[in-house]
């Protein structure tokens, strides 16, 4: 039978030497992403900006600028349209212009274009209201999720773990959002929840090598900080590479073979998966050593016994 | 930990056994389901999942009361009903005027009329309260209470109509409740294109019966008179009388039906209807009146003999499709309030079949992925939690069939997100026997140590994962729900599969082989 292992044993790379640059390179990428969000944004969904969305299939040749002629008779603004190669088309109004149409007008102007050989896919309208409410609500569950995740953590850990998780995910977080912000791939509901499944999946991974550094304080009293580190984060390498990469291999399976309605939510857990994995093992400790955390003294009488 | 008593072994083994009887229904042919439905008694589990919308197609509404109207239309006949009072019973009053939330008039004589007019004011709505100043201002006012009372019951009668609106259309298992205050859910399964619904939903259907005002002359309204658009052609209006002599909830039936090849609508009283609509043709036979639906004039008929069977028709020069909507409407009954389309999801058959048969696709090659790379990387180990991982799978389906839990588009995501995650408890307690062995223990102890040591790892992070699954929960609308609850059983799952079933299988093994060495 074929074996393999991901990780060699006894693994030791000296990932706490280059902490440094990995900070640096993390913290400028938090700000680039933050300064995207504002400068540049978000490509919102319909979900979000409120509009109406319309997809349907034919066997017909599509020309988008006939859809885009055919259209522009109603009062829409400046859809988005979009061909997928297997006859599949997508029309988006944005925002207010949906409300000067329906989707009664729009099939019926595409069943004339189309000689009426046209398969419904799928229709979302969402009103202006619902739409500022979704987004008020993805905010609430995000703050919510961290409250959780951080009060679990200090519970369980000490406050500075707690924090340190916090700023892992939300450095994250900061990635999955420039990708977005980069690559302009619309951002709708289920994208959303991908972000918080990314939350959700690096507080995973850092609370196993949190774990793993909690008992090797406990075990290496007289080692360096930054060594106890660099063993924790060796020690737990091989799993961290192992779930990361079937969960990869799970969610590049979703966007290869899945339907193709949720490619932002696979997206979106591609790049935290990828993300997440590269925080635990490189971010998550650096910034640990950086917040101060009170170590136990070494029992005197440990201490002769060692000497023994 | 390698110790397992009896009982525990009883109910791990029982649990799987339920859970592959729950699931087996979900996998059978179409038609097996449907005779395992029939035939299987009662206590064995014949249920399957439910299908959401996007995988079935179908469509979703949510619709929006407009209680704003209500309340102004509530105001606008307190005011009605207090001018008419005051005068009948004669007491001086100025500035009445309506409020958004109540009304407002000034008594000419407060300490004289101070009696009269609070029961007058009291009598105007039930819940309002009335407050007289002493300078002589009565005002009458809506409270929060009122308000509250009044939508619960807006929402309440909406409810009704609009389910019998859709039940009429032949709709088959519709869903409809209320969401928050002011908002009904419509899920209508297999209805791709709700427009037929939506026309149905979008009318109040208010009817009403009202003579046409003869003496308006060159069309200019006269006092009490109020224009009305001609239904079939909004160039044209009529003048009629302001009053209804009869409203459209004293309707009983109607029915499309034709007369002289024409498609119209028959009506039916209720026997206080039927008094009145005989009084009204007898004292005005020979002159016109108007059928008013929604402020618009249908018809307007001239009364040729009093009508005292307490029954009639309309004609409007429908078609056939429009006599068999508006006598759907009457019968179904007014909306208390317009309702408005904010959100629409409609999924159409074939996008619904080809996201499962993708599903299915993805799910595989995951599931393949995972089960190979864990069988290369922990051998005989990697197998045992493969077969974990599979049954896993059963138990996912076997919850969501018990819950009579819907999978949506999203949960099937979230079901792959799963077969990604769920060995990660193996992977934690198999890295760590692989440390305990190489730190030179017996495999006996290694195992023991592995899952010793990798429990509380495991826990803590699954329970950070689950919170976020069930904040997602509570915050989360529709598709983002589905995820979060298929993410949730799937985290129980294979917690279940991992520490229970897993661990079974490996002790029971060492037991049998008692293997000096193993190979992870």
């Amino acid at each position: 039978m074929l074996r393999f292992r991901i990780v060699k044993d006894n693994t030791n790379v000296k990932f706490m030497s280059i902490h440094k640059l990995a900070l640096f390179f993390s913290g400028a990428m938090m700000v680039t992403s933050v300064v995207l969000l504002f400068t540049r944004g978000l490509n919102f969904g319909i979900d979000f900006t409120g509009g109406l969305l319309m997809e349907i299939r034919t066997p017909m040749a599509v020309h988008i600028g006939d859809v885009r002629a055919a259209l522009s008779k109603m009062s829409t603004g400046a859809p988005t349209i979009q061909e997928f190669g297997n006859g599949e088309v997508m029309v988006k109004i944005p925002g207010k212009e949906a409300a000067h149409v329906t989707r009664e007008q729009i099939s019926a102007e595409m069943k004339k274009l189309l000689d009426n050989k046209v398969d419904f896919r799928r229709a979302e309208y969402v009103g202006p209201q619902v739409g500022h409410e979704l987004i008020m609500k993805g905010v609430d569950a995000f703050i919510y999720s961290m409250i959780g995740i951080l009060l679990y953590i200090w519970v369980r850990f000490e406050w500075q773990f707690g924090v340190t998780g916090v700023i892992a995910l939300a450095h994250d977080v900061c990635a999955t959002l420039l990708f977005f912000t980069l690559t302009g791939y619309e951002f709708d509901l289920s994208t959303v929840a991908a972000v918080l499944l990314v939350a959700g999946y690096s507080i995973n991974d850092t609370v196993v090598v949190f774990d793993r550094i909690r008992e090797n304080l406990r075990k290496y009293r007289k080692m360096p900080l930054a060594e106890v580190f660099n063993v924790s984060v060796n020690q737990t390498l091989s799993r961290t590479m192992m779930t990361s990469m079937m969960t990869f291999l799970a969610m590049l399976a979703l966007l290869l073979f899945g339907p193709q309605v949720i490619r932002g939510f696979t997206y979106a857990m591609l790049v935290g998966i990828i993300v997440g994995t590269y925080s635990s093992i490189f971010v998550a400790s650096p910034i640990l050593l950086y917040m101060n955390l009170r170590r136990e003294p070494v029992p005197a009488k440990k201490e002769t016994e060692l000497a023994k | 930990m390698l110790q397992f008593e009896r009982w525990k072994v009883v109910l791990v083994l029982f649990l799987t056994v339920m859970g592959i009887l729950y699931a087996a229904p979900d996998v059978a042919p179409p038609k097996t389901q449907a005779w395992l439905a029939k035939n299987m008694p009662g206590w064995l589990p014949s249920g399957t999942i439910n299908l959401g919308l996007d995988l079935q197609g179908g469509s979703h509404l949510l619709l929006q009361a407009d209680i704003n109207s209500v309340v102004k239309d509530r105001v606008a006949s307190m005011e009605d009903a207090a001018r008419n009072r005051l005068r009948h019973d004669s007491i001086g009053y100025v500035d009445l005027a309506a409020k958004a939330d109540g009304i407002t008039f000034k008594l000419r004589h407060p300490a004289a009329d101070h009696a009269a007019a609070y029961k007058i004011a009291s009598n105007l709505e039930d819940r309002a309260a009335v407050d007289i100043s002493s300078s002589g201002v009565v005002s009458v006012t809506l409270g929060e209470d009122a308000l509250k009372a009044l939508n619960a019951q807006v929402i309440q009668q909406s409810i009704e109509i609009v389910r019998r609106r859709i039940d009429e259309t032949g709709t088959k298992e519709p869903v409809i409740e209320q969401q928050g205050e002011n908002r009904i859910v419509v899920e209508l399964p297999g209805v791709a294109d709700p427009e037929h619904v939506k026309q149905l939903l979008g009318k109040t259907a208010k009817m009403s019966f009202h003579l046409v005002d003869m003496n308006a002359t060159d069309g200019q309204p006269l006092p009490g008179d109020v224009r009305m658009p001609m239904q079939n052609d909004p160039g044209q209006s009529v003048v009629i009388r302001e009053h209804a002599v009869l409203t459209g909830d004293m309707l009983v039936d109607s029915q499309p039906t034709f007369e002289q090849g024409e498609p119209v609508v028959s009506f039916r009283f209720n026997s206080i209807g039927a008094t009145r609509f005989c009084d009204v043709t007898r004292d005005n036979t020979g002159k016109p009146f108007a059928i008013v639906l929604d402020d618009k004039v249908i018809s307007a008929p001239r009364i040729n003999e009093p009508i005292c069977g307490g029954s009639g028709i309309i004609t409007g020069g429908f078609t056939v499709k429009q006599a068999q909507d508006l006598s759907l409407l009457l019968r179904s009954g007014a909306l208390p309030a317009p309702l408005k389309v904010i959100e629409e999801r409609s999924v159409g058959p074939s996008l619904g079949s080809d996201s499962v048969a993708a599903g299915k696709v993805a799910a595989s090659v995951a599931m393949g992925a995972v089960l190979v790379l864990m069988t290369c990387s922990y051998g005989l180990f990697g197998i045992f939690a493969d077969i974990a991982l599979i049954l896993n799978m059963v138990f996912i389906f076997a919850l969501l069939s018990m819950l009579q839990a819907t999978l949506t588009l999203p949960g099937i995501a979230g079901i792959i997100l799963t077969i990604g995650i769920a060995v990660d408890a193996n992977v934690l307690v198999y890295e760590r026997i692989r440390e305990e062995l190489r730190a030179g223990r017996s495999v006996l102890a290694a195992v023991d140590a592995g899952y010793v040591h990798a429990k509380a790892t495991i826990i803590d992070s699954n329970i950070t994962t689950l919170t976020v699954a069930v904040i997602l929960f509570s915050f989360g609308t529709g598709p983002v729900k589905g995820f979060a609850v298929s993410m949730s059983i799937g985290i129980i799952t294979s917690l279940f599969a991992a520490l229970m079933l897993t661990r079974l299988m490996i002790v029971t093994w060492l037991r049998k082989a008692r293997p000096t060495k193993i190979d992870i």
